[in-house]
């Protein structure tokens, strides 16, 4: 059941494609052209190794939670640590990859877009290490939001440019991520957060984040005399952490579950539930299921989470919903909220918001599940960004108490 | 391909392509606008689609969408107020300029169906480069419509033959990197670009992006068979916008947009 896909446009199934300005078609070839030397590059390879072993500190560790297990009375939980990455999140698998690659392809600007900033920090980190320089753009709104992050991709040398238009946000920051890669793409290399965008972008991007699902196939080997887990799941906001994870066991006999953020609940409309409520679409030159109007107009998504905030979602996942391969399931904030709480005081591991949300399903999937049974939830991110959040909404629960 | 787009490509050149933004700063002064385009030169009209996401549009066509969308503009809409357009005397051919999400959640058939109505003659699809558009472009040619390519600096020897030898209309030369907008330098190399344009098209080609003034065009003269100015004629709209939708100062408003476009327009076209 091997599937071979994207194909040569970039296509899984019907979703995916090259949607953009004919003026970045040559860059996005180019872009393919260097990927695909770099990822049969011995050397590369090497580079990419000792970086992620050497500076983010890979492997990161397969946790076994013991006392979250027990508490549930279900299946094995087990915790892969991508929150022990440095800059505590997966997203700087992509951010050295990707930062390398562009290296390799004689670039000396990067430019990204982030949303809350992770991904900001990450290339931003990844600049720093590598020599390049780096600008991010981000949605005003956003800053204002995370005035934190934004000071430290300062600190790491980036320039950080605001984004006024449309409502000022991820999808706007990613919007003019592109078009000022339009109007630099000679001599600039787009450094995307997420399995999202024109191929070959989810591509790349999956190919980076593929080492989570490799190492954790690998561990829980090890730890089982050669078994598989019977279960793995991982939010899913554009997809990478997901992608990544997945890439490890779709090709086995191992359940899959993605989990998207329901916000305040799906018929409130205010969620990012791209694949639960969304139809098909393009957004960042990709065909995928999307947030919108009747008419076609592109939606603000919600969610607590920052990162999970994006009306579309990776091509890839549109296909392994539209292909029945991965169960999407939803979360509110609410309920990551408490899974958060729970792992906490179980486990003594504060985990980021967007991964709550795989911590809520998961617990829900274990309930369900035999004791003999086993599952891996991808700890995508730690929670130091989201204390801000906590601490506010904390206060906010004390007042209505009272 | 319609009569008005072949009365079009017969034209004498060079040829003057305005782009305005439906719905802004009205649905009526779009008419209007159209009228006062054709007026005062325009050898065709792209009609632009406002979109909440335009990935290829500066900010002064950006500004303009939001108020378009505002005004409760859609593709639909769009296609319909053609109609209120010839009925006023617009003769000239008239492209829909969208964005590829707004005609896949209208429907591709849905779209052929109005475009015939409301005599449509062109589409273009800014976010659709070549190789994702083959299917449209045969459609569009059983539907009589002219599919527009579009061809940047930054296109191959090869990919530009390919695009010439299949563009209908007229082909979109972009004269520099990025988002439209107006600028006051050009992509290196664009004579050479032109060339190649022109040894493998056998439609007209224009050139597009960043124009404002006839003195830029004048550079161009010679090298193609005309002109496409966007942002430029928006960014008037945009200043004329509070006294486009005054009833009492409109007609003083599209006096002094005809004004501002008898300085631009390359050369007025005679009417025969």
């Amino acid at each position: 059941m091997k599937t071979v896909y994207p194909d040569s446009k970039g296509r899984y199934g019907q979703f995916g494609g090259k949607f953009v300005p004919e003026t970045i078609m040559f860059a996005l070839e180019d872009l393919e052209r260097g990927f695909l030397e770099a990822i049969n590059d011995e050397d590369f390879k090497k580079d990419l190794e000792h970086e992620l072993t050497h500076y983010s500190g890979r492997p990161t560790p397969l946790t076994y939670a013991g006392k979250l297990t027990e508490r549930l009375g279900g299946a094995g939980i087990y915790l892969k640590r991508e929150d022990l990455n440095h800059t505590g999140a997966h997203k700087i698998n992509n951010a050295i990859g990707q930062a390398l690659l562009a290296k390799r392809m004689g670039k000396k600007k990067i430019i990204a877009e982030t949303g809350a900033g992770q991904h900001g920090v990450a290339a931003a980190t990844a600049a720093a290490r590598y020599g390049l320089e780096c600008k991010v753009y981000m949605g005003e709104e956003d800053i204002r939001r995370q005035e934190l992050n934004v000071f430290r991709m300062k600190l790491l040398g980036a320039e950080v440019i605001p984004v006024t238009s449309g409502t000022r946000t991820l999808k706007d920051a990613t919007n003019e991520a592109i078009r000022q890669w339009v109007s630099a793409v000679e001599d600039t290399f787009y450094l995307i957060g997420s399995a999202v965008g024109p191929h070959p972008y989810p591509k790349i991007v999956k190919e980076f984040q593929s080492v989570i699902g490799f190492e954790a196939k690998a561990q829980y080997k090890e730890m089982h005399g050669g078994k598989l887990p019977d279960k793995v799941v991982a939010c899913v906001g554009g997809g990478s952490n997901a992608i990544g994870i997945f890439a490890g066991f779709v090709n086995e006999d191992v359940k899959l579950v993605g989990v998207e953020a329901g916000g305040k609940g799906i018929l409130t409309g205010l969620h990012a539930a791209t694949m639960a409520n969304g139809r098909e679409g393009v957004i960042h030159g990709s065909l995928t299921y999307l947030l919108q109007s009747e008419e076609g107009q592109i939606q603000e998504p919600y969610s607590i989470s920052a990162g999970l905030d994006y009306p579309g979602v990776g091509p890839e996942h549109a296909y392994l919903k539209f292909t029945k391969r991965v169960d999407y399931q939803c979360i509110t904030d609410e309920e990551a909220l408490e899974a958060l709480n729970i792992l906490c005081l179980e486990e003594g591991i504060l985990c980021a918001l967007e991964s709550a949300h795989a911590v809520a399903q998961a617990i829900k999937e274990a309930k369900a599940m035999s004791p003999d049974e086993n599952l891996i939830i991808c700890l995508s991110g730690r929670g130091d960004k989201d204390v801000h959040t906590l601490f506010e909404q904390q206060k906010e629960e004390d007042s209505h108490d009272q | 391909m319609t009569n008005r787009m072949k009365e079009f490509q017969n034209l004498k050149t060079p040829l003057f392509v305005p782009f305005i933004t439906a719905g802004d700063p009205s649905l009526e002064a779009t008419v209007d606008l159209a009228l006062a385009l054709q007026n005062e030169g325009a050898s065709a009209l792209e009609l632009g689609i406002p979109y909440s996401d335009p990935l290829a549009d500066g900010p002064v066509i950006q500004r303009a969408s939001l108020r378009a969308l505002k005004n409760g503009m859609s593709l639909e809409k769009a296609i319909k107020l053609v109609s209120d357009m010839r009925e006023k005397g617009l003769t000239i051919p008239v492209i829909i300029f969208t964005y590829y999400n707004l005609l896949l959640q209208l429907g591709e058939q849905k779209f052929f169906e109005l475009a015939a109505q409301h005599d449509i003659d062109g589409l273009l699809v800014p976010d659709m480069p070549f190789e994702e558009s083959k299917e449209l472009h045969e459609a569009c040619l059983q539907h009589d419509l002219s599919f527009i390519s579009l061809a940047a600096p930054t296109t191959s020897r090869e990919r530009l033959k390919e695009i010439g030898r299949t563009a209908q209309g007229f082909l979109y030369c972009i004269s520099s990197l990025g988002v439209t907008g107006t600028r006051t330098s050009f992509a290196n190399d664009l004579d050479r670009f032109l060339e190649n344009a022109k040894a493998s098209s056998h439609v007209p080609v224009l050139v597009g992006f960043g124009l404002s003034s006839r003195e830029q065009m004048q550079q161009f003269e010679g090298k193609c068979d005309g002109f496409i100015m966007g942002s430029a004629i928006v960014k008037k709209i945009e200043e004329l916008g509070p006294e486009l939708v005054n009833e009492e100062t409109k007609d003083k408003a599209i006096a002094a947009f005809s004004d501002f476009l008898s300085k631009v327009v390359p050369v007025k076209k005679v009417y025969s």
